[in-house]
């Protein structure tokens, strides 16, 4: 029997207050999401489950149960306020997916702090963005990734603390830099949390737009009552489950899913921390015999791609409940899963803003293979027409998909950009950028973004940020960038690039400019391909028309043209 | 082979590893998280700028890629 036992009787009469109730939480009250996913789950008589098996890339292993959680997260909490962190300053995880990340997260929540994390493969530019943004005060990372931060720390004197968590005691440390080794840190058994409200902030996610820089998206601790029911109704979290989210906790699934929704729903979750590869996660699943695999359609179309007959070698018998998240999920991967899988992946469709699933195929659900499937309970969820901002009447209609404002994981507002925030809304409905139509039976089928933003393996990826940082290369005269479309990752990013005079396209040149965008950005925002061209499409005003370009990588129509300079 | 080697490595090591890590013909580069599959991309038109070769996409495989031993033996093939 699966926990939303059914979609239909749930969304009668559905009231927050169920997940409310079901914490223990009372309006008004403390809630702090570092003690709801490692004390009370000890309080609920289970210290002694594990909660965190992780393996590494050379199959090292740790377990910590959920009293290790609650005392080692402790650990990193007076750490933090030794070092004089106080409620509300921002620390940044800058880690791959090591356990400290993990409990790092818990910890800094303790304190009253904000969560900054930040995917670990960030350039130095993406980085000081970021920062820069946050004002943040503390960074914790590793080792491996210290030179990045070192590289741009004159320029952020607003960073107190660089935090090593593995450093080696050979070597000195540099400037603000301290080490913390997490696993032997002394572990206060009475650490006083910090008593945090609803509204006060918990998590600080950066997320791309099509202009302008990065958005830090700001969530509250009330957003756990979001995460915890839609852990337990949408991925279906029981008690004996083994769960295994791939997401890194660099972006909001990592967070919501792999930390929140997990621990607060008291399960045991498993994380390996090592690159993709179809044998290694086949592998996984079977030693630890996952139970709940929460993927991206990127990873399934990957595995896919290895074929079937590597699956053979490996006995996944102990899958219980698939579902995945990023970018839509194409049909084939859904028929796909239920042939070789025995169950079809779920899809859920969120965003870094909203917190937690919005629309989603429950289990016991009929699923149509490439929908979205139905709004969570309790949210209200429509397409509404791009000109008027009115719901459509009828069925079939493509417009932009609108959500009404009010869930608990709702984001508060983008970090010192209340402006863009608003723009977000239009006529009482939040619009998260996307297009989709709904039939007759009300299941949702994405139709694609509203927007230039490039969703390459389930991660946005602003144009904007991509053509600035190609500009700096010293060959790039002018840039444009387009989403152009790739089987394992929905989209890639596809550069059209002028050059200066005196210098001349060639092979060489094309994998510079790729590593240079790789270093700066990131490797999701590298251009997989690089076409150089005369002059780029403009307006009469001298307006970049990507349109135009896009258009003709995706074998559109390329429309109006009446604007196009030379035309 | 030996040049080969040494010039795959030095490349992986200037691109894609931050700090001194120490990396030989047999460290784990995809799996080992050194080199993730978006950067697999620029790695795989280093070797075709450098050895003047085409790979076609289905062998430039994660596996394929895993160590600077397997990418040598792999460039070989096209080399031939």
């Amino acid at each position: 029997m699966s926990n939303i036992i059914s979609y239909d009787e749930r969304i009668k009469n559905f009231d927050w207050s169920i997940a409310e109730k079901e914490l223990d939480y009372q309006p008004g009250n403390v809630i702090n999401i570092g003690w709801y996913c490692s004390d009370r789950i000890c309080k609920l008589g289970k210290a002694d489950k594990p909660a965190l098996i992780w393996e590494g890339s050379a199959g090292q292993e740790k377990r910590y149960t959920y009293n290790e959680l609650r005392l080692t997260s402790n650990a990193v909490g007076q750490f933090l306020r030794d070092l004089g962190i106080q409620p509300e300053d921002r620390v940044c995880l800058f880690m791959d997916k090591i356990p400290e990340l993990y409990i790092g997260f818990l910890g800094v929540l303790k304190t009253g702090a904000i969560v900054q994390p930040l995917f670990s493969a960030f350039g130095d530019e993406s980085l000081i963005v970021r920062l820069d943004n946050a004002q943040t005060t503390a960074i914790i990372t590793q080792r491996k990734h210290a030179p990045k931060v070192r590289k741009i720390l004159d320029k952020m004197p607003y960073i107190k603390h660089i935090i090593i968590v593995d450093a080696d005691p050979a070597k000195p440390l540099g400037e603000r830099e301290v080490a913390f080794d997490m696993d032997n840190a002394p572990k206060p058994e009475n650490f006083e949390i910090h008593p945090t409200l609803a509204e006060s902030p918990s998590v600080l996610h950066y997320t791309s737009g099509t202009t302008g820089q990065p958005k830090g998206v700001k969530h509250v601790h009330y957003s756990l009552i979001s995460q915890y029911l839609t852990s337990k109704w949408v991925l279906d979290l029981q008690d004996d489950d083994i769960y295994w989210c791939t997401a890194d906790p660099g972006w909001v699934t990592g967070t919501s899913y792999g930390i929140i929704g997990a621990f607060s729903n008291g399960v045991t979750q498993c994380v390996l921390d090592a690159g993709f590869s179809a044998d290694n996660w086949y592998r996984f699943i079977e030693k630890h015999k996952i139970s709940m695999w929460y993927s991206a359609p990127t990873a399934i179309r990957s595995l896919m791609k290895a074929g079937d007959e590597v699956i053979k070698k490996y006995d996944l018998s102990s899958l219980r409940h698939l579902a995945s998240v990023g970018e839509p999920l194409n049909s084939e991967a859904v028929i796909w899963s239920e042939k070789v899988f025995g169950k079809a992946f779920l899809d859920t469709y969120w965003q870094t803003e909203t917190g937690s699933i919005m629309i989603t195929n429950f289990p016991g659900m009929k699923i149509k293979p490439g929908s979205m499937g139905k709004p969570f309970p309790g949210i209200t969820a429509t397409v509404i027409d791009a000109d008027t901002y009115e719901p459509f009447n009828s069925p079939g209609k493509v417009g932009l998909i609108a959500l009404k404002p009010g869930w608990p994981s709702m984001m508060r507002t983008y970090w010192r950009n209340e402006e863009t925030y608003k723009k977000k809304f239009r006529n009482g409905w939040y619009l998260p950028g996307d297009r989709s139509s709904i039939d007759s039976e009300g299941y949702f089928w994405f139709v694609g973004r509203d927007d230039d933003v490039i969703n390459t393996g389930g991660h946005l990826v602003s144009p904007f940020e991509v053509e600035s940082a190609l500009l700096e290369h010293p060959a790039v005269a002018e840039s444009a960038v387009v989403a152009k479309p790739d089987f394992v990752n929905m989209e890639v990013v596809k550069a059209f690039v002028t050059l200066k005079p005196g210098f001349v396209a060639s092979k060489d040149l094309d994998l510079e400019i790729m590593n240079f965008v790789r270093k700066k950005l990131s490797p999701l925002a590298m251009p997989q391909e690089i076409e150089f061209i005369d002059t780029l499409p403009k307006t009469r005003s001298g307006k970049i028309m990507r349109r135009i370009l896009h258009a003709k990588e995706w074998g559109e129509e390329i429309g109006d043209t009446s604007t196009l300079e030379n035309d | 082979m030996e040049d080969m080697k040494s010039v795959v490595r030095e490349y992986v090591v200037r691109e894609y590893v931050e700090d001194d890590s120490e990396i030989t013909y047999d460290t784990p580069l995809i799996s080992g998280g050194i080199v993730d599959s978006f950067s697999m991309v620029s790695l795989k038109r280093f070797l075709e700028n450098k050895y003047k070769i085409s790979i076609p996409d289905d062998k430039a495989t994660p596996e394929a890629f895993d160590s600077v031993n397997k990418i040598c033996t792999l460039v070989e093939e096209f080399t031939k």
